[in-house]
């Protein structure tokens, strides 16, 4: 297929990032390949970095010859490209090798993500940039957007593992509008599943044999900064980062899951802006004392969503908020 | 650049394009609350305080990191905005233990204004760093980790000095900054970590609880001298512009201390000035490769420590104060027949690194130091105010005589390429015999980290070198590393804009701010008749009397330098 084919075939496919933002992948191509510079970047995310999120995983363990191969039509279609698989440790224990000999002579470097920054934060397309780049891993201030104006300054274009997974299907024709679900907790079938992406959460639950017989909740979209559903709202689509996590309310402490939260979004975050590293550590306070006062959390809350300066703080609020109002009430 | 029109509240105003919307605001005289933003550092927007809407986008801004944008209408007072700034506000002032008598920012704290305008509840939250620990960087600088609320200004502004002491570690959750435990990297004292710091969490060591201590001893004849950069700031304390000259005012100030004499350091610098053209015209006229200033002290041990093998090319002519104090204690101790030991010289500088400077073992005397005890511009007006002494309107009074009167020479070391002017017209006279028909050197004037110029003195082209910034001098080391004549002479001078932005002067300390203080000190140097440090009557009768051989010399204005292992231990 002539390469200039692919952008209106990932347009028309209506393919969408599958990091958690969903930005339309044939647009993002179509702003790196038109951007004006001498040199231009690719990155594979594979900084898969949230609990209970494993579908990159099970990706880079059954296709890795399907991403390597997306990465590589980004190299054809974007003119003056090489690319960076960007890499957790674990990962990269299980999967480098594999990974250097499908990639041999493609302009292709494995980069490990560095483990002394913030654990999570890392996995954020600019702070992905920075530490390539040799510096901290902490979010950029955007615009500049990494399409423009990205690693080492020139045009970047960075996207998730599966996103390029399904960047070879469509190419070979053989996309059918599926995802990946991660699907953890308290189930009798945890694993990956590749499966339609219009399903409902409960279809999915159904199909894979995972629909709870007891009074359960839901976490979808991360072990870390997920929301809380009840039986009753999963009457439809998952629209950010396919993972479901399961809890049985009667055995579940909210407190304790409040406090794996905190704990994982303190350790995750780089700590540069106030909001996101005060206010969550006051939120801990109170999960620590059992005691969520409302007047200070809606305060806490409004500075997180409003004043963070990255979507890792605006977006730490979700877990808490949906957990408080629909469990903890 | 391009001229585009903004709307702040309502008024139009005209900012230009790629300036931030505070910086298109400050200009047009708006004001918005900052706290971690410093104008010589890259908006890190971590506080969060300057929050603005833009009409048409989601959410709240950073006006310190969000670029104007052609006809964009920005709120900056909504209840919202205000509201958010507020908590924002409680949670900074959470992670910081007040500390407000004895901080650097106790007459202008920025914190404690916005608490009030804001009707902050202060004790919302228990303070997170109650326990945190303080840290000591050598004679000069406390870091105390309760005050800091992690804004890493110090972290960038050392990193730009090519110091590197301190990093940010990972401890309990949260990202800290701690000194560095890399024995490959030492702290050189410049104190721009405190000048940058928005909260005091840094402070010269004995700042403010020690500033009685130098005066108590009253069997000690006292003599106070000050640093030629002093004159032109001590003044903002007191409510005075930035750059309005007070040299008399502080000279009566500094008499109402009780002290027995006060002398200026300029006179000292006249000195300085001898001896380094005397090195100057060797290099120049001997082709004899690059001589490197050494008034610095911070400089000093960036060399010492990170490049020794530039050691042999510093001017082992002594800084000012050292020299002055050493002639107040055998020159001037032998005319008044006063027995040196029983003399105490205590110099008042802009600078948190000669606190380091005078615990130098290599400067003593005969076994006594030429100063006994160093404190800042902010340490003496602090005590000023202390003992009521309202330097805004007292009476002016000359310096005392025979080391109170400088050459307009002198008085510009206390800027950025002022140590290089005055040696360069001294050298000029004293290679052709001839003064400079123009003694204003103005491209070596002026605040970039590097400037660069060449001049002509019979024939021989000399290439000079003026820099401000350690971390700016690598690049010029690198050169002469290569080349080890590509320039005659090298000033450096670790701190922004030279000594009158140093880590011991008055603050906020913002690049227009010390384009004021320097702008004084050139215009005092053009105000006077005396401008070069030969022809001053002090510096030729002290030649004729006192320093008029060699050993003399060496023993009073030479030193030496050391290869340095790290010396701050933690």
């Amino acid at each position: 297929m002539p390469y200039q084919d692919i952008i209106s075939k990932l347009k028309k496919s209506g393919l969408k990032g599958r990091s958690g933002s969903s930005f339309p992948t044939g647009l993002k191509w179509e702003s790196v390949k038109n951007a004006k510079a001498k040199k231009k970047y690719i990155i594979c995310n594979a900084a898969e970095g949230e609990p209970e999120v494993f579908k990159d995983d099970f990706i880079l363990k059954n296709y890795p010859e399907k991403v390597v191969e997306g990465i590589k039509i980004a190299l054809k279609t974007i003119d003056n490209s090489s690319a960076y698989i960007y890499i957790n440790k674990n990962y990269f224990k299980k999967y480098g090798q594999k990974l250097k000999k499908i990639i041999r002579k493609l302009p292709i470097e494995i980069f490990q993500k560095k483990t002394e920054f913030g654990a999570y934060i890392g996995g954020e397309e600019t702070s992905i940039i920075e530490s390539i780049e040799g510096k901290r891993a902490e979010p950029r201030q955007k615009p500049p957007h990494p399409t423009q104006n990205g690693l080492f300054g020139f045009p970047t274009l960075v996207n998730n593992v599966e996103t390029f997974y399904y960047v070879s299907k469509i190419t070979e024709g053989k996309y059918e509008n599926t995802r990946f679900y991660s699907i953890s907790g308290e189930v009798n079938n945890k694993g990956v599943f590749e499966l339609s992406e219009d399903l409902t959460v409960k279809e999915v639950l159904e199909q894979t044999e995972n629909w709870p017989e007891f009074d359960f909740f839901a976490q979808i979209g991360g072990g870390g900064e997920g929301e809380i559903f009840l039986p009753q709202e999963l009457d439809k689509p998952i629209q950010y980062l396919a993972s479901i996590i399961i809890f049985d309310k009667k055995k579940t402490d909210p407190y304790g899951l409040m406090g794996k939260w905190v704990d994982f979004l303190m350790k995750g975050n780089c700590d540069n802006c106030a909001p996101c590293r005060e206010g969550l550590y006051r939120i801990k306070e109170m999960i620590d004392k059992k005691k969520m006062e409302k007047e200070t959390l809606d305060d806490l809350f409004l500075v997180l969503e409003e004043t963070s300066f990255c979507p890792l703080g605006k977006g730490s609020t979700i877990p808490f908020k949906s957990l408080i109002d629909k469990i903890l009430k | 650049m391009k001229t585009i029109q903004i709307t702040i509240e309502g008024k139009k105003i005209k900012a230009r394009e790629g300036q931030t919307i505070l910086e298109a605001a400050r200009e047009n005289k708006i004001e918005i609350p900052t706290l971690c933003f410093h104008p010589d550092l890259e908006a890190k927007a971590g506080c969060r305080l300057c929050l603005v809407e833009i009409k048409g986008k989601k959410g709240m801004h950073t006006a310190c990191s969000t670029k104007s944008e052609k006809g964009m209408e920005i709120i900056i007072d909504s209840p919202k905005i205000k509201k958010a700034r507020k908590i924002n506000l409680e949670l900074i002032f959470a992670q910081h233990r007040e500390e407000c008598d004895d901080c650097v920012w106790r007459d202008n704290c920025r914190l404690l204004k916005l608490a009030k305008e804001y009707g902050l509840n202060i004790a919302r939250f228990s303070d997170r760093k109650n326990n945190f620990p303080c840290h000591q960087f050598g004679p000069s600088i406390v870091f105390d980790t309760s005050k800091c609320i992690d804004c890493r200004n110090c972290v960038e502004v050392c990193r730009k000095q090519g110091v590197n002491f301190l990093d940010i570690e990972e401890k309990n959750s949260f990202f800290e900054i701690f000194p560095t435990k890399d024995k490959k990297r030492d702290c050189i004292y410049c104190g721009q970590c405190l000048a940058h710091c928005p909260v005091g969490a840094f402070e010269s060591v004995g700042e403010y609880e020690d500033i009685e201590k130098p005066f108590e001893d009253k069997s000690k004849v006292i003599v106070v001298q000050f640093a030629p950069a002093i004159r032109t700031s001590i003044g903002e304390e007191f409510g005075m512009k930035p750059g309005e000259v007070v040299t008399d005012k502080l000279v009566a100030a500094i008499r109402k201390l009780g002290v027995d004499k006060v002398f200026d350091v300029s006179v000292g610098a006249d000195f300085t000035t001898m001896e380094e053209a005397k090195e100057l015209m060797e290099k120049i006229t001997k082709g004899k490769g690059a001589c490197l200033s050494s008034c610095c002290p911070s400089w000093v041990k960036f060399v010492e420590f990170n490049y020794p093998e530039f050691i042999s090319c510093l001017a082992t002519t002594r800084s000012p104060h050292i020299i002055l104090g050493a002639l107040i204690k055998t020159y001037w101790a032998q005319k008044e027949k006063i027995d040196p030991k029983k003399i105490k010289v205590i110099s008042i500088m802009p600078c948190t690194s000669k606190k380091y400077e005078v615990e130098r073992d290599e400067l003593k005397i005969e076994g006594t130091k030429p100063v006994d005890y160093v404190m800042t511009t902010r340490e003496l007006a602090r005590l000023f105010k202390k003992r009521n002494i309202d330097l805004k309107n007292i009476k002016p009074e000359p310096a005392d005589n025979p080391l109170g009167i400088p050459s307009g020479a002198g008085v510009i070391y206390g800027a950025t390429g002022g140590v290089a002017e005055s040696a360069l017209r001294t050298a000029y006279y004293m290679i052709t015999g001839k003064n400079l028909k123009n003694v204003n050197l103005k491209n070596v004037r002026g605040m970039e980290g590097i400037k660069k110029a060449e001049i002509n003195i019979k024939g021989l082209r000399a290439k000079i070198a003026v820099i401000t910034g350690t971390g700016n001098a690598e690049n010029i080391l690198k050169e002469l590393k290569k080349n080890p004549k590509a320039y005659a002479a090298v000033e450096v001078m670790a701190c922004p804009g030279g000594c009158i932005g140093g880590g011991g002067q008055p603050l906020p300390s913002t690049p227009e701010i010390r384009r004021q203080r320097a702008e004084a000190l050139y215009q005092i140097d053009a105000k006077k008749k005396l401008r070069l440090a030969h022809e001053s009557p002090i510096v030729k009768k002290i030649y004729k009397e006192f320093l008029n051989n060699e050993k003399i010399i060496h023993t009073i204005c030479h030193t030496k330098y050391f290869k340095k292992s790290r010396e701050v231990k933690i």
